[in-house]
C-alpha cells in the first residue's frame, strides 16, 4: 500500500520521465514461463462456472486455482505437475484436454478414422471409375467420323 | 385480453400447418390437383397467423404488459425501446416463438418463389416443412407458451432483460442465426420430397441449391455475428471458445458447406445423388440437434437457455421422430444404383469429394467432442471434459488440409484433369504463396511452425483464386470483357473462398501472434503491450440509463509516443438484475485491435487490467462477410432468375445448357 | 448389401436418441469428489472456538462423521443449517464444522445465534483445506469414515430427503465396519 502510493507520488512529481513499468498480477522471470502460465490457465476448468477455464473466469474458486497454478510454477513445478494437482483435487472434470487413456482412445482417433475411411471411399471411387473409362470407348469410328464433318462445318451434313 | 389472441392465433396456426402436412401431400401422391391447388394459401394463412402471434407478443413487451409472465420476466420498463424489442426472443418462449416464424416465413418464401417448380415437387416440399412446424407448434403450445399470464399477481415491473444480453449484438446475432438454421429445413424438405415421389435428379439438385445456398450464407453471418458479439461483450477477448451451444451452430454450418459443395456435383454431373441426399437430411438433424442441446440442460454453457426436463423430454421426442423418420425413409428408398460415371482421379468430381471427406470429418470431429462427455457419463465412465486445447489442436489440420486442397481444386476441370497440367498451373501460386508467407512471418516477427502452415493455407487459396480469374477472364475483346462475362455464381465462388481464406488468416495470426498480458496498475501507471504503451489516467464513475459505472481511461500510443487512441473500458453495476458486468473497450482497426478491460480491485487503489493485442482479429468476421456476401451473390445468378417460358413439368437438361443456351465456361463450377 | 450400409445413419441416430434421454434431469454441474476412497488431506488449522488449540487430521479417527464446509457469506448454507442441528441432536450424527474462508468472530456469532451442531470445529480462513479437498462452492457435506477415508461428497444443502436417500445409508454401511 505503502509502495504504491510512493510510486504514485514519484509518477506525479516525475511524469513522463520515468518509465516505472507497473508489475503483471502475476509476473514471471521470463516470457516464456509467463506464456507457459497462459497455455495451463488456458486449460484448466473452473468446477463451478457454466463451461470457462480458470483464466477467463471471475469466481473465487478459479482465483485459487490461479495462485495454486502460480505458486506451483515458481517452485518449479511442470506443467504435467500442476494439472495433476488440480486433477488430485477437483477430478478429471477440470481437465480441458482429456488424456489419452482407453476411455479416450475413440474420441482422439475419429478425426483420423474419419478421413482414412473418407480417402478409402475416395480411392475405391476412382478405381471404379477408371475402370468405366477403360471398358466404354466413347464414340465409335463411324460416329467420330461424322462428328469430325459436322464439326468442320460441311454444309452438306444434316443430323437426322 | 389481447395475449389470449396471441394463443389462439398459435392454435389457429397449428389447425393450418396440419392441413398443410396432409391436404397437398394428398393430391400430390393421388395426382389430384384441387388438393395440390391448397398448398400455396394455407402457406400463407400459416404466415398470417404466427407472425399475428409474434406480433402481438412485441406488442406486449413494447408496452410494457406485465401481466404476461414472459414479458415480466425478460424486459422491464427501464429498458430502451430497441432492447425491448430484441427481448422478445432473449429467452426460450420468445426464441423458440422467433424459430417458428422463421419456418412459416421459408415456408412462405419456398410458396411464393417456386413458380416453375412442377406442383408435385412443390407440394411435398411445402408439406415436409409443415409437418416440422407442427411439432414445433405443439412443442410451443403445450409447454412453452409465451402467452402465459401471470394474473392476478402482476408484478409492478420487470425483472430485467439479463445485462449481458442488453447488448447490439442480441438484436441481429439469433435473428441471423435462426434464419440459417431454419433455413435448412427447405434442402432438408426437397430432400424428403425427392425420396418420396423418386424424382432424384440433377433438376433437384438445382431446384435445393440456391436454398440451400442462402441459409449457409445467414447462418455463417448469424455465427460470425454471435463470435464479434462474445469477443467485445464478454470482456476477455475470446472468439471462440468451442463451448457446446457455438459448437451447436459450427455442426450445421459444416455439414452445409458440404452439402452446397456436393449438391454442385450432382447439379452438375447427375452423381453422389445417395450422398447429398443423406447430407441434406443430416444438415437439418443438426439444426434440430443443437436446438435441443441448447434448451434440455443436457450440456452446460454459458450459452444455454434455462432448462427444463419436461421441456428436454418432449423436444427429443420431437426431434427423434423427425430424424429417424427420415433417415429410415433415406434407408429404403435412397437410389442405390451406380450411375455410370465417368471422371478421371483429378476431375473436379474428386476433388469435391475429398472436400466432402474433410467436411464431414470436421462435423464428426466437433459432433464426438462434444457429445463424448455425455456419453461416458451414461456409461458411467465418470465426467470428462473436453475444451478448447482438444478442438483446436485436432481442428486445425482438418482445416488447413481444406485450404490446401481448395486452392489446387480451383483448377481441376469436371470428368478430367490432366496431373502434369495442374502440377505446371499450381509452381506460380505455391512459390508466390511461399514468399507471401515467409514475408508475413517476417511482419509478426517470428517463426512458428502452425502460424506458417495457416498463413500459407490462406495464401494459396487467395494466390489460386486470384490466378483462376485472371485464367478465365482471357479474351480477345480484352480483360474487362472477360471478367464480365463470367457468372455471378462463378464470382459467389470467388468471394466465398477468399473469405475463407481470410478468416484462415485471421484466426492463425491472431491465435498465434496475439498478446495477452493481465497488469496491476493504478492511475497514472503505463504499461507495455507489443509496440504500443497503454496509460491509465484517470478512474472515474457515470451513469448510464439503467446502470452506474466505474470507468478507467486509458491512453494507447505508439513507439513515436503518439496517442492513437483513448480507451473507456468500465465495469458496470445493472440497476434491477444487481450484478456487474465488465465492458471493454477497443480500439478497433483492420489490421489490429487493442482490447482493454478492467478486472479485479486488487487494492484500493489498483486494479487487474487486462490489455490485449490482437493482430487481423477483424479478419475472422470480414471473411465471414466476404463469405456471406458471396452465398447471397451466387443465388442472384441469372440462371435462378429466368422464367422459365415452357410449361411446367418439362425433363429440364441436366448439363444447364438447355433454359439459356450459354455454355458455361469450362471448369466453372458454378 | 449396399443397401444395408444406408441404415447406418438410422442405427446410429437412435443411439444417440437414447444416450441424450438418459442425460436430460441431470446436472452437469454436480461433479463426485476426486478424493473418494482417499484420506482427508493433512491440515493444520486452529480450532474455530479455540484459537490456540491446533486441529488435524486424526480428529476424524474412531467414528464416522459428517465434514461440513459452510460460511456465514453463504445463503444456503443457512438454509441447511437448521438441518444440521437436527441431524446432531436427533441422529447423534458427528458433525464436523469446516469453517471456509470467513470471519472467526463472525461465524462465532453465527453459530451462537443458531445453533451449532459442529462437535469440532475447524476455522480455515484461508480456504486451504477447502481447496485440498475439491470444494468448489459451499455448502459441501462429506462423510468421512472411522478411517479418515472420505466416502462421498454431497454438493448444496442437505436436508431431511438427502439424509435419508443419500448420507443415511453410507453413514450405516461404514459404522458396520468398525
Amino acid at each position: 500500500m505503502v509502495r504504491s502510493v510512493l510510486i504514485a507520488l514519484l509518477l506525479v512529481a516525475y511524469g513522463p520521465l520515468l518509465t516505472a513499468e507497473p508489475s503483471d498480477v502475476y509476473s514471471f522471470d521470463n516470457e516464456s514461463e509467463e506464456q507457459r502460465f497462459h497455455n495451463l490457465i488456458s486449460e484448466l476448468r473452473c468446477p463451478k462456472c457454466q463451461n470457462q477455464n480458470i483464466a477467463d473466469s471471475n469466481a473465487p474458486i478459479s482465483k485459487d486455482m490461479r495462485e495454486e497454478a502460480y505458486q506451483m510454477m515458481s517452485t518449479g513445478a511442470s506443467d504435467d505437475e500442476v494439472v495433476n494437482a488440480m486433477v488430485a483435487r477437483f477430478g478429471e472434470f477440470v481437465r480441458y484436454k482429456p488424456q489419452v487413456e482407453s476411455r479416450t482412445l475413440l474420441l482422439w482417433a475419429t478425426p483420423v478414422i474419419v478421413v482414412l475411411i473418407g480417402l478409402l471411399i475416395v480411392a475405391s471411387i476412382v478405381i471404379r471409375a477408371r475402370r468405366n473409362n477403360d471398358s466404354d470407348s466413347g464414340l465409335t469410328n463411324d460416329e467420330r467420323e461424322r462428328a469430325s464433318r459436322i464439326l468442320s462445318g460441311d454444309g452438306s451434313e444434316r443430323s437426322s | 385480453m389481447y395475449p389470449e389472441l396471441g394463443q389462439i392465433a398459435l392454435i389457429l396456426a397449428l389447425l393450418l400447418a396440419v392441413l398443410l402436412s396432409v391436404v397437398p401431400l394428398v393430391g400430390s401422391v393421388t395426382g389430384r390437383d384441387q388438393l395440390q391447388a391448397f398448398a400455396r394459401p394455407l402457406s400463407a394463412g400459416l404466415f398470417v397467423f404466427v407472425a399475428l402471434a409474434y406480433g402481438i407478443l412485441t406488442y406486449a413487451f413494447m408496452t410494457d404488459d406485465f401481466s404476461v409472465a414472459y414479458v415480466a420476466n425478460n424486459s422491464n420498463s427501464m429498458l430502451p425501446w430497441y432492447y425491448k424489442f430484441s427481448a422478445v426472443w432473449g429467452g426460450h418462449e420468445g426464441s423458440l416463438l422467433l424459430w417458428v416464424l422463421m419456418l412459416v416465413g421459408w415456408i412462405l418464401a419456398v410458396a411464393v418463389f417456386s413458380r416453375r417448380l412442377p406442383a408435385v415437387m412443390l407440394s411435398q416440399v411445402l408439406a415436409v416443412i409443415a409437418m416440422v412446424t407442427v411439432g414445433f407448434l405443439l412443442f410451443t403450445i403445450i409447454t412453452s407458451n409465451p402467452f402465459d399470464r401471470t394474473l392476478p399477481n402482476v408484478p409492478a415491473d420487470g425483472a430485467d432483460l439479463n445485462p449481458l444480453l442488453q447488448d447490439f449484438g442480441l438484436i441481429i446475432h439469433p435473428p441471423m442465426l435462426y434464419m440459417g438454421y431454419v433455413g435448412f429445413s427447405v434442402a432438408f424438405a426437397f430432400a424428403i420430397a425427392a425420396l418420396i415421389n423418386g424424382k432424384l435428379d440433377a433438376a433437384w439438385a438445382r431446384w435445393s441449391r440456391p436454398w440451400t445456398t442462402v441459409a449457409w450464407s445467414f447462418l455463417t453471418l448469424g455465427i460470425a455475428l454471435g463470435s464479434w458479439w462474445a469477443y467485445y461483450e464478454l470482456g476477455w477477448g475470446g472468439w471462440w471458445f468451442w463451448d457446446p451451444v457455438e459448437n451447436a451452430s459450427l455442426l450445421p454450418w459444416l455439414s452445409g458447406t458440404a452439402l452446397m459443395h456436393s449438391l454442385a456435383v450432382t447439379e452438375k454431373r447427375g452423381v453422389f445423388k445417395s450422398w447429398t441426399v443423406l447430407l441434406a437430411i443430416v444438415t437439418f438433424a443438426l439444426s434440430l440437434l443443437g436446438t435441443f442441446l441448447v434448451r434440455s440442460g443436457v450440456l452446460t454453457s454459458v450459452h444455454a437457455f434455462a432448462s427444463d426436463p419436461d421441456r428436454g423430454t418432449f423436444l427429443l421426442v420431437l426431434l427423434a421422430i423427425t430424424i429417424i423418420c427420415s433417415l429410415t425413409l433415406y434407408a429404403f428408398r435412397a437410389p442405390v444404383v451406380h450411375v455410370r460415371a465417368r471422371y478421371g482421379s483429378l476431375s473436379r468430381e474428386i476433388f469435391l469429394l475429398l472436400n466432402n471427406v474433410l467436411l464431414v470429418a470436421a462435423t464428426l470431429l466437433v459432433l464426438v467432442g462434444t457429445l463424448y462427455p455425455l456419453v461416458l457419463d451414461y456409461l458411467d465412465m465418470g465426467r470428462l471434459s473436453i475444451g478448447e486445447p482438444f478442438f483446436n489442436l485436432t481442428f486445425s489440420p482438418l482445416g488447413i488440409a481444406a485450404g490446401l486442397l481448395l486452392g489446387a481444386g480451383i483448377f481441376s476441370r469436371w470428368k478430367k484433369t490432366d496431373g502434369g497440367w495442374l502440377g505446371r498451373k499450381l509452381l506460380w501460386p505455391l512459390a508466390v504463396s511461399m514468399v507471401a508467407t515467409a514475408a508475413v512471418m517476417v511482419t509478426y516477427g517470428a517463426f512458428k511452425p502452425w502460424a506458417f502452415a495457416g498463413v500459407f493455407a490462406a495464401m494459396w487459396v487467395t494466390v489460386a483464386t486470384f490466378w483462376d480469374i485472371w485464367d478465365k477472364s482471357g479474351s480477345k475483346q480484352g480483360r474487362l470483357h472477360g471478367l464480365k462475362r463470367q457468372s455471378r455464381s462463378y464470382y459467389g465462388m470467388v468471394l466465398g473462398h477468399l473469405g475463407l481464406a481470410i478468416v484462415m488468416a485471421g484466426a492463425t495470426v491472431v491465435s498465434n501472434y496475439g498478446i495477452e498480458r493481465d497488469v496491476r496498475m493504478s492511475p497514472g501507471d503505463t504499461a507495455s503491450l507489443g509496440d504500443y504503451q497503454v496509460s491509465f489516467t484517470e478512474i472515474g464513475n457515470r451513469r448510464g440509463k439503467n446502470f452506474t459505472a466505474e470507468y478507467g481511461r486509458f491512453e494507447v500510443s505508439d513507439e513515436n509516443d503518439r496517442v492513437v487512441s483513448t480507451l473507456y473500458p468500465e465495469k458496470r453495476q445493472y440497476m434491477v438484475q444487481r450484478n456487474t458486468m465488465t465492458e471493454a473497450d477497443i480500439d478497433a482497426g483492420l489490421f489490429r485491435d487493442v482490447f482493454v478491460a478492467i478486472g479485479e480491485r486488487v487494492s484500493d487503489d489498483a486494479w487487474a487490467i487486462r490489455l490485449q493485442y490482437k493482430p487481423l482479429v477483424r479478419w475472422l468476421w470480414l471473411g465471414s462477410l466476404f463469405m456471406a456476401a458471396g452465398g447471397f451473390l451466387a443465388i442472384a445468378d441469372r440462371r435462378y432468375r429466368v422464367r422459365d417460358k415452357v410449361a411446367q413439368g418439362k425433363t429440364v437438361d441436366s448439363s444447364g445448357l438447355g433454359e439459356q443456351g450459354r455454355a458455361d465456361p469450362a471448369g466453372a463450377v458454378s | 448389401m449396399k443397401r444395408a450400409f444406408l441404415f447406418i445413419p438410422v442405427i446410429l441416430a437412435v443411439v444417440l436418441g437414447v444416450v441424450l434421454f438418459a442425460g436430460i434431469g441431470k446436472d452437469p454441474n454436480k461433479l463426485e469428489s476426486a478424493l473418494i476412497g482417499k484420506p482427508v488431506p493433512e491440515f493444520q488449522l486452529s480450532d474455530l472456538h479455540d484459537e490456540g488449540r491446533q486441529l488435524d487430521r486424526e480428529l476424524f479417527k474412531g467414528r464416522v462423521s459428517l465434514l461440513n464446509v459452510w460460511g456465514t457469506w453463504c445463503p444456503a448454507c443457512r438454509d441447511e443449517h437448521d438441518d444440521l442441528v437436527w441431524l446432531a441432536e436427533e441422529k447423534g450424527i458427528r458433525i464436523v464444522g469446516l469453517n471456509y474462508k470467513d470471519n472467526r468472530d463472525d461465524a462465532l456469532v453465527w453459530l451462537d445465534r443458531l445453533g451449532d451442531p459442529y462437535q469440532v470445529s475447524i476455522y480455515d480462513p484461508r480456504g486451504r483445506l477447502g481447496f485440498d479437498l475439491g470444494v468448489y462452492g459451499a455448502p459441501e457435506t462429506y462423510v468421512i469414515d472411522a478411517e479418515g477415508i472420505v466416502r462421498h461428497r454431497h454438493v448444496g444443502v442437505v436436508n431431511e430427503k438427502v439424509w435419508e436417500q443419500d448420507i443415511e445409508p453410507l453413514v450405516q454401511r461404514y459404522r458396520e465396519k468398525i
